[in-house]
C-alpha cells in the first residue's frame, strides 16, 4: 500500500443538497487498492448519502468521482457495477423466494441458447465461495437462510460482478458477535486478495478492530481522519459527536424488590402464524433492569407486543403487580398495570408524525383530567405539560406546536421517552430505546432509564445492541428462536458468552 | 413448508387428471357409457365444452400472471377482455368481404392491439399517475363496458368463425384425439402459451427480472434493472393476452358480439390465477376445473336432469369458484410487492 499509487476510488469536493438540507458538503475521499477505509459517523452524518452517490443511486450537486485515475459519471447503479463497485446494503437487497443463484445473477445473467445457465452461475458461486471463505449453498432459498449467510450472498453478488471496490453499509447491525468476527475474517481475506473496502459504521470497537484508516463525518462534513493504531474509542466518539461523551453509564448496584412483571410460559404466534414465543417465563423485579439480548427476529418484537397487549397471547400468563393481565387491553395494561412502553418503531407505534409535539406528549392520557374535561380537550393544560416535559427531557424544538415529524430522530425519541416517563409507573418496557439516534441522545436516555430504576421501577429492556444491554442491565436474558435460552447476572456476563447464547448454543452443551 | 404443500397439491392435481382420463376412456369405449350419470360427467361433449369454456379463463389468468408477477395488480382483466372482444367484432364485421382466414386473422391482430392498449392505459394509470391499481382496474372494466355498448351496431353481423383443425395422426387417438387434437387455432395457441409463459418466467432473463420486480423491486433496481419499464412491458403483454381471450369469444367460440358478453370471465380468470398460485400450469388447472363446472351445468341441462332445479345447476360454476378461492387464499402466496408503486432511486432514464 504505497501512497504514490493511483487511488482506486476518489471522491472530490462532493456536495449534495436536498431541499433544505446539506447532506454532504465538500467531501474528499480516497481509497487505495487493498485497504479497508472505515467511514464513521452518527445517523444523519451523511455517510449513506455519500455512498449512494458513489454507487450511482444519487447524483451529486457538485463534485466528481474518479475511478482508477479517470473521472466518471455515475448514471445509475449499473454504471457503478460496471466500474467494479459493489455495495452491500444495510437492508439486504435479496429476493426472499428466489434461490441464491438467482439472486446472485439477477441483472447480470448468464444465458445459454436463450435460457438461464444456472449451472454455470452456481459453479462460479462455489468457486468464489472457496476463494474468499464465503460458504453458501447456491440452491438454497434466501428466505431459509440466517441473516449472516444472506450477507455472504450479498458479498458474493458483488464479487460475481468482479467488484474491486466493496461498500459495506452497517454490515454488523444484524450479526451476532461471532458472525461479526466471521465477517471481519472475510474482510481480511478480501483485503489480502487486493479488494478495497469502504466500511460504514457507527460502532467504535469494530472500526478499531478492522480498519486501516478512519474517516469521521459529522453534519455532512469530514471532521477528521484517524489512524486506528494510535486512536482511542474516546477520541473517536468525541470527533463523531463534537464534544466529550460518556461511553459508560454511571450506575450503582441494583436493589431489587418485589416482582412487578411475571411471565409464565408465554406462547405467541408471529404475523405469519408460526410460533414466535415458545413458552417464555421471566420475572422483572422492582428496581432492576432486565435486558433481553438476541439477534433481531428471535421473538423480541412479539414479546414486547404480548406484554403490552398489542398481540394476542395464545398460552401462558402475563402478571403485573400480582394481577393477571393476559390479553388485557393496552389501556388497562397502561393504567391498572401502571406500565409504560417505549416501542421499538417510534413512527409506527410511538408517535403521530403529523400531530404537534404537545399533542404527542399526551397521547397516553389525553382523555383524563386535567387534559380533558367532559368531551373536550383542554389545550392550556396540554401546552403547559408539554412545555415542562420539553424542558426536562431536553427535546430541542423551537415550538411545542410544531409537528412532531419535523424533529430529528434523537429529539423524537426523547419526546416519546418524555411522555412514557412522565406518569408515575411501576413497570417500564423499553424496546430498542436508542435505535437510530445520536450518541448525545443515547447518553441522555440511558441516564433516564437508570434513574427510573433507582426510583424503584422494574425495567424490561429489549435491545439489539449488545453494548447497550451490557451497559444498562442488572440481569441479562438471551432470547433465541422464541425461547429464553439463558439468564445471567450482569457481573457474570461476557460478550463471548452472550454471543454463544445468541447463536443458540446452550450452556453445558458441547459443540 | 410452502414448497411441500405446493408439491403435494401438484401431485394431487396430476393424479386427478389421470383418473379423469381413465374414466373418460372407459365411459366412451366400454359399455360403462350406458350409465346416464357417467355419460353426463365424462362424455366427449362434456370435455370438449370444458376446453372451450376454459380457453378465455386460461388466457385471462395468464394476463393476470404477467401483470402481477411484475408487481401490477390487475383486476381489470374483464375490461381488457371485453375491449378485445368488441375490437375483434368490429374488425371482423368491417372485413366481411375479405377471404375468411385473412379477415379472422385481422380480427385477432386488432384484438391483440386493443388489449395491449388497455394494458398500456392500466400501466400508465398505475405507474405514471400512481393511481390505486384496484381503482384503475375498475376504471378499465367500466370503460370497456360503456364504450362497447355505446358503439355496438346491433345490425352488424360477423360472417364465419375459426373452425377446428385436426392435427394429423394425433387426432386419430380415440377420445383424446377428439378432445385435444381437433380444435380451432386459438385453443391450441392458448395451451401453447401456458408452456411458453411458464418457461419464460422461470428459465429466461426476462422472467427472472420480471419476478424480481414483483417480489422486491428495490433489489432489482440496485442491480441496474429498470423496474418501471419492465412493468409497462409486461402489463401491455398481459393486456394483449386478455384481448386475445376476447378475440377467442367472438372469432372462435360464439361468432358474434353481445353486450357484456364476457359475463364475469375476467373475474373467474382472476380467481383461477389466485387458485393456481400465480403459476401458469396452476392457473390452467384451475381454469379447466372452472370450465368443467360450466360444462357440467350444460350437460345436466341437456340431459334433462330435473331432480335439481335448473337455477341451482346454473350456480355450480360460481359456487365452485367461491369455494376454491376461499379454501385456498391464505395458502397461496402472491408476489410480495404487488400493487406497490416503485419510486426508482436512480430515476428512469
Amino acid at each position: 500500500m504505497s501512497n504514490s499509487a493511483t487511488p482506486v476510488l476518489e471522491a472530490r469536493n462532493i456536495t449534495k443538497l436536498f431541499p433544505g438540507v446539506v447532506a454532504n458538503e465538500d467531501i474528499h475521499l480516497t481509497l487505495q487498492k487493498g485497504e479497508i477505509l472505515a467511514l464513521l459517523g452518527e445517523n444523519g452524518a451523511g455517510k449513506s448519502t455519500l455512498m449512494h452517490i458513489i454507487f450511482g443511486l444519487y447524483r451529486p450537486t457538485r463534485g466528481e468521482i474518479w475511478v482508477n485515475g479517470a473521472p466518471v459519471v455515475m448514471k445509475n447503479p449499473r454504471t457503478a457495477l460496471q466500474l467494479g463497485i459493489g455495495m452491500v446494503h444495510q437492508h439486504f437487497q435479496l429476493v426472499p423466494v428466489m434461490s441464491v443463484t438467482d439472486n446472485v445473477m439477477l441483472g447480470d445473467e448468464r444465458v445459454k441458447g436463450g435460457f438461464l445457465d444456472r449451472d454455470a452461475v452456481a459453479a462460479r458461486i462455489r468457486e468464489l465461495s472457496q476463494k474468499y471463505g464465503l460458504e453458501v449453498d447456491p440452491d438454497a432459498l434466501i428466505e431459509d437462510l440466517p441473516l449472516g449467510v444472506r450477507q455472504r450472498v450479498e458479498i458474493l453478488k458483488a464479487l460475481y460482478r468482479n467488484a474491486q471496490i466493496l461498500i459495506l453499509d452497517e454490515p454488523t447491525a444484524v450479526l451476532t458477535p461471532q458472525e461479526a468476527e466471521g465477517l471481519f475474517a472475510v474482510m481480511e481475506t478480501l483485503r489480502r486478495q487486493g479488494e478495497s473496502i469502504i466500511f460504514i459504521t457507527h460502532k467504535l470497537k469494530e472500526v478499531l478492530r478492522i480498519a486501516d484508516r478512519i474517516m469521521v463525518l459529522r453534519g455532512g462534513r469530514v471532521v477528521g481522519h484517524a489512524d486506528p493504531q494510535t486512536t482511542t474509542q474516546q477520541q473517536l466518539a468525541a470527533m463523531m459527536v463534537g464534544r466529550e461523551v460518556l461511553l459508560t453509564v454511571d450506575k450503582g448496584p441494583a436493589d431489587p424488590g418485589e416482582p412487578v412483571l411475571e411471565l409464565d410460559g408465554l406462547r405467541v404466534a408471529s404475523d405469519l402464524g408460526t410460533p414466535a414465543l415458545r413458552g417464555v417465563s421471566l420475572q422483572v423485579r422492582a428496581g432492576e433492569i432486565l435486558g433481553v439480548a438476541g439477534v433481531q427476529g428471535n421473538g423480541q418484537t412479539e414479546l414486547v407486543e404480548a406484554i403490552t397487549g398489542l398481540r394476542r397471547v395464545e398460552g401462558g400468563r402475563v402478571v403485573m403487580n400480582g394481577t393477571d393481565m393476559t390479553n388485557a387491553s393496552p389501556r388497562r395494561i397502561t393504567h391498572e398495570g401502571r406500565s409504560s412502553h417505549v416501542p421499538e418503531d417510534r413512527h409506527a407505534y410511538g408517535m403521530v408524525d403529523v400531530y404537534s409535539i404537545a399533542d404527542n406528549l399526551v397521547l397516553n392520557q389525553y382523555y383524563r383530567a386535567p387534559f380533558a374535561s367532559g368531551i373536550t380537550i383542554q389545550t392550556e393544560p396540554i401546552a403547559e405539560h408539554a412545555r415542562a416535559l420539553v424542558d426536562t427531557f431536553d427535546v430541542r424544538t423551537p415550538d411545542i406546536a410544531m409537528h412532531a415529524g419535523g424533529l430529528s430522530g434523537g429529539n423524537q425519541q426523547k419526546m416519546v421517552v418524555a411522555r412514557e416517563f412522565s406518569r408515575p409507573i411501576r413497570l417500564l418496557i423499553a424496546a430498542q430505546p436508542t435505535r437510530g439516534i445520536d450518541v448525545g441522545s443515547i447518553e441522555f436516555i440511558h441516564q433516564q432509564i437508570v434513574a427510573k430504576r433507582d426510583e424503584g421501577v422494574a425495567v424490561l429492556l429489549v435491545s439489539a445492541e449488545l453494548d447497550e444491554i451490557m451497559a444498562l442491565s442488572d440481569r441479562i436474558a438471551v432470547i433465541y428462536k422464541g425461547e429464553i435460552i439463558g439468564i445471567v447476572n450482569r457481573a457474570d456476563a461476557t460478550r463471548e458468552g452472550l454471543g454463544l447464547l445468541m447463536a443458540g448454543v446452550r450452556p453445558g452443551s458441547h459443540e | 413448508m410452502m414448497q411441500r404443500t405446493l408439491r403435494i397439491t401438484s401431485y394431487v392435481a396430476i393424479l386427478l387428471v389421470l383418473l379423469f382420463v381413465l374414466m373418460t376412456l372407459l365411459v366412451n369405449l366400454t359399455p360403462l357409457g350406458e350409465n346416464r350419470w357417467l355419460r353426463i360427467f365424462f362424455s366427449v361433449s362434456a370435455l370438449n365444452f370444458t376446453l372451450r369454456a376454459s380457453v378465455p379463463l386460461i388466457l385471462g389468468a395468464l394476463c393476470g400472471i404477467l401483470c402481477e408477477r411484475t408487481g401490477i395488480v390487475n383486476i381489470g382483466i374483464e375490461g381488457m377482455m371485453l375491449a378485445g372482444a368488441f375490437a375483434a367484432f368490429v374488425a371482423k364485421t368491417s372485413t366481411n368481404d375479405w377471404p375468411l382466414t385473412a379477415s379472422l386473422i385481422f380480427g385477432v391482430l386488432v384484438a391483440l392491439l386493443v388489449g395491449g392498449l388497455m394494458g398500456l392505459l392500466h400501466a400508465t394509470f398505475a405507474i405514471r399517475y400512481r393511481m390505486d391499481q384496484i381503482i384503475s382496474g375498475t376504471v378499465l372494466i367500466i370503460l370497456a363496458g360503456g364504450i362497447s355498448a355505446y358503439l355496438f351496431d346491433r345490425d352488424a353481423v360477423a360472417q364465419g368463425k375459426f373452425g377446428a383443425i385436426a392435427i394429423p395422426g394425433l387426432s386419430q387417438i380415440p377420445v383424446l384425439g377428439e378432445v385435444l387434437f381437433t380444435n380451432p387455432p386459438l385453443t391450441y395457441l392458448a395451451l401453447l402459451l401456458v408452456v411458453v409463459i411458464h418457461v419464460g418466467l422461470f428459465s429466461t432473463r426476462w422472467g427472472l427480472r420480471s419476478r424480481a420486480c414483483g417480489e422486491h423491486p428495490r433489489a432489482a433496481d440496485t442491480v441496474g434493472i429498470n423496474v418501471n419499464r419492465l412493468r409497462y412491458m409486461n402489463t401491455v403483454l398481459g393486456g394483449m393476452l386478455a384481448g386475445l381471450a376476447g378475440g377467442f369469444l367472438v372469432l372462435e367460440a360464439v361468432g358474434q358480439f353481445q353486450e357484456g358478453m364476457t359475463a364475469g370471465r375476467g373475474f373467474i380468470a382472476l380467481a383461477a390465477m389466485i387458485f393456481g398460485n400465480w403459476m401458469p400450469f396452476g392457473a390452467m388447472s384451475a381454469a379447466l376445473l372452472f370450465g368443467y363446472t360450466q360444462a357440467l351445468q350444460n350437460e345436466l341441462l341437456l340431459a334433462g336432469v330435473t331432480s335439481v332445479p335448473r337455477q341451482f345447476v346454473s350456480m355450480i360454476p360460481y359456487l365452485v369458484t367461491i369455494i376454491a378461492v376461499c379454501g385456498f387464499v391464505g395458502r397461496v402466496r402472491p408476489p410480495a410487492a404487488e400493487g406497490q408503486v416503485y419510486e426508482q432511486e436512480s430515476g428512469s432514464e
